[in-house]
């Protein structure tokens, strides 16, 4: 089995995840820039970050032989404070050239809030000034739903944005197929709890189809499994899909989004 | 897949689920007090369960969503708690 981790926050795994995930297949990991935990004391803490992202954690990848790549942006969580937030996208532009950045991500809404919509419209405009690929984080549980669709409007409103070139990740049964609908990417993402699991991730996978959907495990701080995705591709075999159709939705798929920024390769 | 298939791939899965449900249910009933909002969304996303078409999981989920449209004014905080405390929304 090959797979690609497109949405994995490695920065709170310990080393042995890396060296799970290679025995399991994986061949790229991708890496969201996300809220912490707790709320940085300003501006500099993302710059940190943003070093650890684009520096430290590709280096820890790599002795593993694996390729690390990364997103960048405020995360939702901390966009209520609009100073705070333009400071940090202030930021960013510097980090856009470094070799393993993808594009802007993850942003999108945490509460549905004013501020965080204005944010999030921010961010969508410095993607499209930079000319960057954009992954979006929806909200949680009961904010999805009215969140994605904020989120999809924000995204319609911008002209310069092609869908094709924007995931929106984090979908379920409720909200794939506004996402698919539009001609946005949709990001499946395999959680203990929350979010989704692996038969209904194979659930949606048969019933809206494949060609433009990736899953992932989003493993952090929380309740979460790197190895979600290679899992997900046995429940996949168990539930009769051939080989073939599993490596084009767990290495093929995600391939195809994320080789529109070249710098994302893999051997 | 057929139907047998899908049986004997998760049936015992769904059956420790839904008595799993069941026991949260009587656990609740069994406690003090009073229930918040939760509680009643958990009972209205339940009727889902019985409509008759390939819909429920979409149906559960809209059941527990805040349906408004607005952005709103200001977080309340950062955590969501599974369930909007108003009515959701009845998917057709």
């Amino acid at each position: 089995m090959r797979y690609i981790e497109p949405h994995g926050h490695m920065v709170s795994r310990v080393t042995d995840d890396y060296e799970a995930m290679v025995l399991a297949g994986c061949r790229a990991v991708c890496e969201p820039a996300f809220w912490a935990g707790y709320d940085r004391s300003g501006p500099e803490g993302f710059y940190d970050y943003f070093c650890q992202l684009t520096d430290y954690e590709p280096k820890r990848a790599a002795k593993f032989g694996l390729p690390h790549f990364t997103w960048l942006c405020i995360n939702p969580k901390e966009s209520e404070d609009m100073v705070l937030a333009k400071e940090v996208m202030a930021l960013i532009p510097q980090f856009l050239e470094r070799p393993n950045v993808l594009g802007i991500g993850e942003i999108g809404l945490n509460k549905n809030t004013r501020n965080e919509l204005k944010v999030l419209e921010q961010h969508i405009d410095l993607a499209a000034r930079h000319d960057q690929l954009i992954l979006v984080h929806t909200p949680h549980l009961e904010d999805k739903y009215k969140g994605t669709r904020l989120i999809l409007d924000a995204m319609k409103a911008d002209t310069r944005i092609e869908p094709a070139r924007v995931i929106i990740d984090h979908v379920e049964e409720h909200t794939i197929q506004m996402v698919l609908d539009e001609g946005f990417w949709a990001g499946i993402t395999l959680y203990p709890e929350s979010k989704t699991t692996p038969p209904r991730a194979i659930d949606m996978f048969e019933v809206y189809g494949g060609q433009r959907v990736w899953l992932n495990s989003a493993c952090d701080w929380g309740r979460s499994d790197p190895l979600a995705v290679p899992k997900t591709a046995v429940e996949m075999r168990r539930r009769g899909h051939s080989d073939e159709t599993i490596d084009q939705l767990v290495f093929q798929n995600p391939i195809r989004f994320l080789s529109q920024n070249p710098r994302f390769t893999v051997h | 897949m057929t139907r047998q298939q899908l049986l004997d791939l998760y049936f015992m899965d769904a059956r420790s689920k839904l008595i799993d449900i069941a026991a949260f249910l009587d656990r609740v009933d069994r406690g003090e007090g009073d229930a918040d909002f939760r509680l009643d969304a958990f009972r209205k996303a339940l009727a889902e369960l019985n409509r008759g078409e390939p819909v429920r999981a979409k149906g559960v989920l809209m059941s527990l969503s805040d349906p408004t449209t607005e952005p709103i004014a200001k977080a309340p905080g950062k955590g969501a708690v599974g369930a909007w405390p108003g009515t959701g929304i009845r998917c057709e």
